[in-house]
């Protein structure tokens, strides 16, 4: 083993302790019933538990309207802080990622206490919103940053061989700007399924989604059948990130 | 100017701006139909913002563009292309770094233009494969446009633009990413499409021997302007000025003077020439190319002697650098070699010496007076010699006026902080026994040194000019 390869030792130790070992006990967990021997009872419970399947529904339904929100805000606002004529300044790149600076427990508190004093009603509006809210900077970084990167002689190629400004966005500037996509889709979608704080804020718990009843379950000391949960969710989100061809995209467009 | 229905572009007064960098000053230029035209010259000399604004990519300052025009009524027009958009013009242009679109196979970027113009499929199918074989790419329509090689990436951009059967076809140094062999392959396949196709090139390129090779006309630019517009040879042989000789080929730029009509001295002897019209007496440029000294260590007829001071074999030729006996540096090529050390005897053909007007003899900088001893120059205050009142009285504080500097009055220093102001080595000319520099100042303005000191393009230096060496001279002398 060459020294330079020693320099790895705390990393690996790290992985091992903070997520290999976490991930092992996690599948142990929602393998065992209460007494520790092994059942799938617990990833069957959750087949048949209508309670569990229409929020795990919810939940989903409500992470795909955030993305998309998401997406329709957030592609045009990247479109116009990556273009040099209609942003000239490096400050308004910053204004739209600095609620990112901000722990998003916070920000979520705040727009409740906000909701409460104008007297929205708290529902799926309030629930939609602060979802938004929140993840809209990782929808807009990862597209900003493509498009910034992109070489502007492909736009003015596509002009120059006859298309119109509506046809070099369609037929080259969108479709080249797919890895900010899918980038911005995963880095949405994913931490909105599994959310509770956000729910449980804005909607004072009316909503449930699929991470409340996670939590309510650990809370409650049910860590089997909470785990098999996780278990399901960690599943889902490993599948739409294969589905999204995400693992090597997401180096290019994602974090800051 | 010749018969005006033969353009297919002509260009006006065009001049174009970025902040305060004028990058074109009032350029006209016209282009025949079917003709290889070559923008050439250094970087940032403009080409390229003049080749983009053909595009449409960039609208001028001022001035205009013409071009022909094919109107719906199937008439062909001559018409001001100013607001048209790039994606309405009648061209296409084939891009530095190629530009293909990363999400499309080979087959469909050269049948992107062919689709948006909604040319029937059995079209698009029949052409994309004449361009495709035009290229020798036909087996490559299926592959990913990454995948290929920079030679390859060259052939489908080139075939993606004319497969549009543009009218002008424009090249932004289409060949400056490849290896010497490619490109010089590329040039004669380029000049065989341009004469097989019968469509319009426009070219640009900082290589000269490219554009010798491709051109049927070349225009040398620099610094925002034309210099020469001409046939290679043209260019080649009789350079309007010591930018051209430079730049194109190789070349000795020597000072001399214009004894008489058909006689001109120069490196300290008199020498006969076939130029005329420059006056008695008047300084003069003159240019010699290596090849057109004749050398030998007895020759009949010889002019001058000097001692060989290097030899170096070339492939074709060996090059020479001789010390004349008057102390001048000539650069020589010759088919044999001469022994370094030897003392040899030289001449040069009346025909192949080319005297050009000078420019200009010193250096006249725009000013403003601040008092009799002091002005402002480049945006700092410099001391110069005392101002003559006119008449009058006293020198008036805030009048125009102009600075004369002689060339080799002006020193550069090797800290920026040293001189009054400072600057960058622009361009170097070596004129056999001194270097013609360029200064670009801080404040834009060219300065123009003569040194024996070695500088090389790029430096940073400070420029320092003694009070003694300024001359004002006020806008009533002028005027006198």
């Amino acid at each position: 083993m060459s020294k330079r390869s020693n320099w790895a030792i705390p990393y690996f130790i790290f992985l091992v302790l903070f997520v290999v070992l976490p991930l092992v006990l996690i599948v142990v967990y929602a393998l065992q019933d209460g007494n520790g021997s092994f059942t799938l009872s617990n990833v069957t419970r959750f087949f048949t538990d209508s309670d569990a399947l229409s929020t795990f529904a919810v939940s989903v339904e409500v992470a795909i309207e955030n993305t998309l929100i998401c997406l329709l805000l957030g592609y045009p606002a990247a479109y116009i802080l990556a273009d040099k004529n209609l942003n000239k300044s490096a400050v308004t790149v910053i204004l739209f990622i600095l609620p990112m600076w901000i722990n998003a427990l916070m920000r979520t508190l705040a727009t409740a206490e906000l909701f409460n004093v104008f007297g929205f009603t708290l529902g799926k509006g309030t629930l939609l919103f602060g979802m938004v809210y929140d993840y809209l900077p990782f929808m807009i970084y990862p597209i900003y940053n493509v498009l910034l990167k992109m070489d502007k002689s492909y736009a003015e190629a596509a002009s120059d061989l006859g298309a119109t400004p509506v046809q070099v966005f369609g037929k080259v500037t969108l479709p080249l700007s797919m890895p900010g996509i899918f980038s911005g889709i995963l880095m949405v979608f994913m931490p909105t399924v599994s959310t509770f704080a956000i729910s449980e804020f804005l909607t004072n718990n009316k909503i449930k989604l699929f991470g409340t009843i996670i939590q309510e379950n650990i809370n409650s000391s049910m860590w089997n059948y909470g785990a098999a949960l996780s278990l399901i969710m960690l599943v889902i989100i490993g599948l739409t990130t294969i589905l999204l061809g995400g693992d090597e995209r997401e180096v290019e467009g994602g974090t800051i | 100017m010749g018969d005006q229905n033969n353009y297919i572009i002509d260009i006006e007064h065009l001049s174009k701006s970025f902040g305060d960098n004028q990058v074109l000053k009032d350029i006209s230029l016209y282009i025949r139909k079917g003709e290889f035209v070559t923008l050439l010259g250094p970087s940032g000399c403009g080409k390229t913002t003049l080749l983009r604004m053909i595009a449409g990519f960039l609208q001028p300052d001022e001035g205009t563009i013409m071009m022909e025009w094919d109107s719906k009524g199937g008439k062909t027009e001559f018409r001001d292309v100013a607001g048209i958009p790039p994606h309405q013009r009648p061209l296409n242009t084939v891009f530095q770094r190629y530009a293909l679109f990363p999400h499309l196979d080979v087959y469909d970027n050269i049948a992107f233009g062919l689709k948006l113009h909604g040319v029937p499929k059995d079209e698009i199918d029949t052409r994309v494969r004449k361009v495709l074989k035009l290229v020798s790419m036909s087996d490559y329509e299926d592959r990913d446009v990454e995948s290929l090689s920079g030679g390859q990436q060259q052939r489908v951009a080139i075939a993606r633009a004319i497969v549009n059967r543009p009218k002008v076809l424009l090249l932004d140094e289409p060949l400056a990413a490849l290896d010497l062999k490619m490109r010089q392959d590329m040039q004669l396949e380029l000049k065989e499409m341009h004469q097989k196709l019968g469509i319009t090139f426009i070219y640009v390129t900082h290589d000269q021997s490219e554009a010798l090779t491709l051109s049927d006309t070349v225009v040398v630019m620099n610094e925002g302007k034309i210099q020469q517009i001409g046939t290679p040879t043209d260019i080649y042989n009789e350079p309007v000025n010591s930018f051209v000789a430079d730049f194109i080929g190789e070349s000795n730029i020597l000072n001399g003077t214009m004894v008489h009509d058909r006689k001109v001295n120069f490196i300290g002897h008199d020498f006969e020439c076939v130029d005329e019209g420059f006056g008695e007496n008047n300084p003069v440029d003159v240019v010699i190319r290596p090849e057109d000294v004749y050398l030998g260590y007895e020759l009949e007829g010889a002019q001058f002697s000097g001692t060989v001071k290097s030899c170096v074999f070339k492939g074709v030729h060996y090059e020479m650098y001789v010390d004349t006996d008057s102390g001048n540096e000539l650069q020589i090529q010759d088919y044999d070699a001469f022994e370094p050390g030897r003392t040899v005897q030289m001449l040069i053909h009346p025909d192949d010496i080319q005297v050009m007007k000078k420019e200009r003899v010193e250096n006249v900088i725009d000013c403003k007076v601040i008092d009799e001893t002091h002005i402002e120059m480049f945006g700092e205050e410099f001391e110069c010699k005392p101002i003559h009142s006119t008449g009058s009285g006293s020198v008036e504080s805030g009048t125009q006026a102009k600075a004369h500097i002689q060339f080799s009055k002006v020193d550069l220093m090797d800290h920026e902080e040293e001189g009054n102001e400072s600057g960058e080595v622009w361009f170097i000319l070596y004129k056999g026994n001194h270097y013609h520099l360029t200064v670009k100042t801080e404040s834009g303005e060219y300065v123009y040194v003569d040194t024996n000191d070695i500088w090389d393009k790029g430096d940073l230096v400070g420029i320092k000019i003694l009070p003694e060496d300024i001359t004002v001279e006020t806008a009533d002398e002028q005027e006198k």
